[in-house]
């Protein structure tokens, strides 16, 4: 790309009503001659994302968390709480009913298990493609309002979900003892390819049992994948639009676009982002329950995301590894546990201390979470990525005085 | 007149038992500026509200370039090519000065709703291009990455005025584009609506300050308690007596 240079040129640039825009002149400004653009930036994320999810077995080992079933936990958590933030981060529409579609999700897949496979890949699909139905279903009624009524809607039809499926849906669902998978089901797929399951029913991948480290490797991959989806999806025109919703519903109609279809996509593949991490759930532990589908778990994915960092790419992801590793690792800290982290003092303070912070680990580790995200949202509003920044700019302000010229701001 | 762009037809509008618009009739030619004048309350931005779909009228209708707009939704009206500039900026406050611009952009070339989640606002480069230009003639380029709600109010009301402008709109209507300005920047908003208007853009205005209004205006009307009481040129305008009276005097 070059300006137009010699006297010719730039008459032509004048006279030609056709000549392209693009190759104008325009005072320096830098995003050409910069060497990384929002591109390459990206990829170095994916490919930083997907060492650090990959890696998990190894630098969790320290925190005393690197065991599967807890990695699994982490990922899928991650899964949802990054459908989560695509609605919420990006238009503003805080959702407090997410936790429906995990659940249906997660019926989804047990319902493959015992109708069709015990293959997970339908299972998987099948789970997407229900929970996609119904956030079209329950998008379409909540969208007809925003802010505080919109959360309202949300939660009262998540809560007729779980409602629903304890009682009028009993045939579904099970009720209160579960979905779970049995010996005797048709499953007319594996029936047909004469696949005999043997041992225990647990979905498989390629006759691998999706349990312990190749269960937690399935739900990494699968949150790389969502991963980068939702990297796409807000570098996008698209999510340049959901963002200028968020900023200003009001002119966006007088711009000519209609929010509606917009809000309604967005819902949905969010829907199916929860959708898919329900069916990883029924996957690594088949057994669906509707206590999964309550409004306490909506909640969460809430706490997660804020306190990650709402709007960021991987706060939601940090926010949800944050919780879970409170609820099952903080939870189980108890007094001789404090003892022999404090060993190294001399008995009296060591007593001290272990009386000081009990009340905070064990039972308690709800009250340090919520002092943890109580200080988050009064000093840093942006969550944890927010803290990160700031660092980061600390660090670096030293280093560069060059301004930031990407479209997007930074993640 | 067989020119008329947009053509009001005995609109009325009541807001409970105030009548704010009372038998309005409006016809405004393609590439002249006519401007709506006339005292505090006198129903001027309810008049633009009707004409951009935001209110509906309790009756008559507005024809836009050969077709009825009264009920049909913003957007709607917007893609037929009506752009409008609000008493107080409506910006996106959260995006940077670029996307401001771009965002309208979009809507222009893809319409009331496009799924492009998974294409990359990167490859956008003739947008941007364009976008990037017209920033530089408002003399905005400079900001482009900062957040928009960094920005004073006037060069916000630029940025709006930028923003309209990109979808080349075939009809504009500006409320008070110049309120609350200084001097300077108001005859810098001059400037840049002559020379919208050497492009052949058809314009409707709303203003107080009459530096403006004379500056612009091709045809003015003159709007008290809701009824037209004059039309005409700037100069049969500035002379009629009723008009004296019902504004200039009145409010001076």
């Amino acid at each position: 790309m070059s300006a137009p240079t010699t006297a010719a040129e730039r008459k032509k640039a004048i006279s030609d009503p056709d000549f392209d825009v693009s190759t104008r002149q325009l005072p320096p400004r830098g995003p050409e001659t910069k060497p990384m653009t929002n591109v390459d930036k990206d990829w170095l994320a994916i490919v930083a994302f997907t060492v650090i999810v990959l890696g998990m077995p190894w630098w969790l080992q320290p925190l005393g968390a690197a065991y599967p079933d807890l990695m699994q936990k982490f990922a899928i958590y991650g899964i949802f709480a990054l459908g989560f933030n695509l609605l919420f981060g990006l238009t503003g529409y805080l959702s407090f009913g997410h936790a429906a579609f995990l659940g249906i999700g997660s019926y989804a897949a047990v319902w493959s298990f015992k109708l069709f496979t015990m293959n997970i890949i339908p299972a998987v699909l099948f789970a997407m493609l229900v929970a996609a139905v119904a956030a079209v279903f329950i998008g379409f009624i909540s969208l007809r309002r925003s802010g505080i009524y919109f959360s309202i809607l949300t939660l009262a039809l998540a809560q007729m979900c779980y409602n629903l499926a304890y009682s009028v849906l009993t045939p579904i669902t099970n009720g209160e003892t579960g979905l779970r998978v049995l010996r005797d089901d048709p499953r007319v797929l594996d029936a047909m390819t004469g696949t005999e399951r043997t041992g225990s029913l647990i979905g498989s991948l390629f006759g691998e049992k999706m349990v312990g480290y190749p269960g937690f490797y399935l739900c990494a991959v699968l949150l790389i994948i969502a991963f980068y989806i939702a990297l796409r999806i807000m570098r996008s025109p698209f999510g340049m639009m959901l963002r200028a919703i968020k900023s200003n519903q009001h002119r966006m109609i007088y711009t000519g676009f209609n929010p509606r279809p917009y809000m309604l996509t967005i819902f949905v593949v969010s829907g199916m982002y929860s959708g898919l991490a329900g069916a990883l759930l029924a996957i690594t532990d088949p057994l669906a329950g509707a206590e999964r589908m309550q409004w306490t778990a909506s909640g969460e994915v809430v706490l997660m995301t804020i306190l990650g960092g709402a709007g960021t790419i991987s706060g939601p992801i940090l926010g949800a590894g944050i919780i879970k590793y409170f609820e099952n690792i903080f939870s189980a800290l108890n007094d001789s546990a404090l003892s022999s982290a404090f060993s190294f003092l001399p008995p009296a303070p060591r007593e001290f201390l272990v009386t000081i912070v009990s009340p905070f680990v064990g039972e308690g580790w709800h009250l340090t979470l919520g002092i943890l995200f109580m200080v988050i949202v009064i000093f840093l509003p942006g969550g944890i990525m927010e803290g990160i920044r700031r660092i980061w700019k600390l660090v670096t302000r030293r280093g560069s005085s060059s301004s930031k010229t990407e479209v997007q701001p930074a993640e | 007149m067989s020119n008329a762009v947009l053509h009001v037809s005995n609109v009325q509008k009541s807001f409970g038992g105030l009548r704010a618009l009372t038998d309005i009739d409006l016809e405004v030619e393609q590439g002249k500026t006519h401007a709506i004048i006339g005292p505090n309350g006198a129903g001027k931005s309810t008049l633009l509200n009707v004409c951009i779909g935001r209110l509906p009228p309790d009756s008559g209708k507005v024809i836009f370039a050969g077709q009825t707009i009264t009920g049909r939704a913003p957007y709607e009206i917007n893609q037929l090519g009506v752009a409008r500039v609000f008493q107080t900026p409506e910006i996106f406050p959260d995006l940077s000065l670029l996307q401001n611009v771009m965002v309208p952009a979009f809507a222009k070339r893809d319409g009331t709703f496009r799924m492009n989640a998974l294409s990359s606002l990167e490859k956008e480069k003739e947008l941007r291009a364009e976008a990037e230009h017209l920033l530089e003639e408002f003399g905005l380029l400079h900001l482009y990455a900062k957040q928009a709600a960094s920005l004073s109010r006037g060069d916000k009301r630029r940025l709006e005025l930028a923003m309209c402008l990109i979808q080349h709109p075939k009809l504009l209507l500006l409320d008070e584009p110049t309120a609350g300005m200084s001097r300077h920047d108001t005859n810098r908003t001059i400037d840049l609506l002559q020379r919208i208007k050497e492009r052949g853009m058809t314009k409707v205005i709303i203003e107080h300050d009459m530096h403006v209004v004379f500056s612009l205006a091709d045809r003015i009307s003159v709007l008290a308690q809701g009824k037209i009481i004059a039309e005409g040129a700037p100069d049969e305008v500035r002379g009629n007596p009723k008009v004296q009276e019902a504004y200039l005097g009145g409010a001076h």
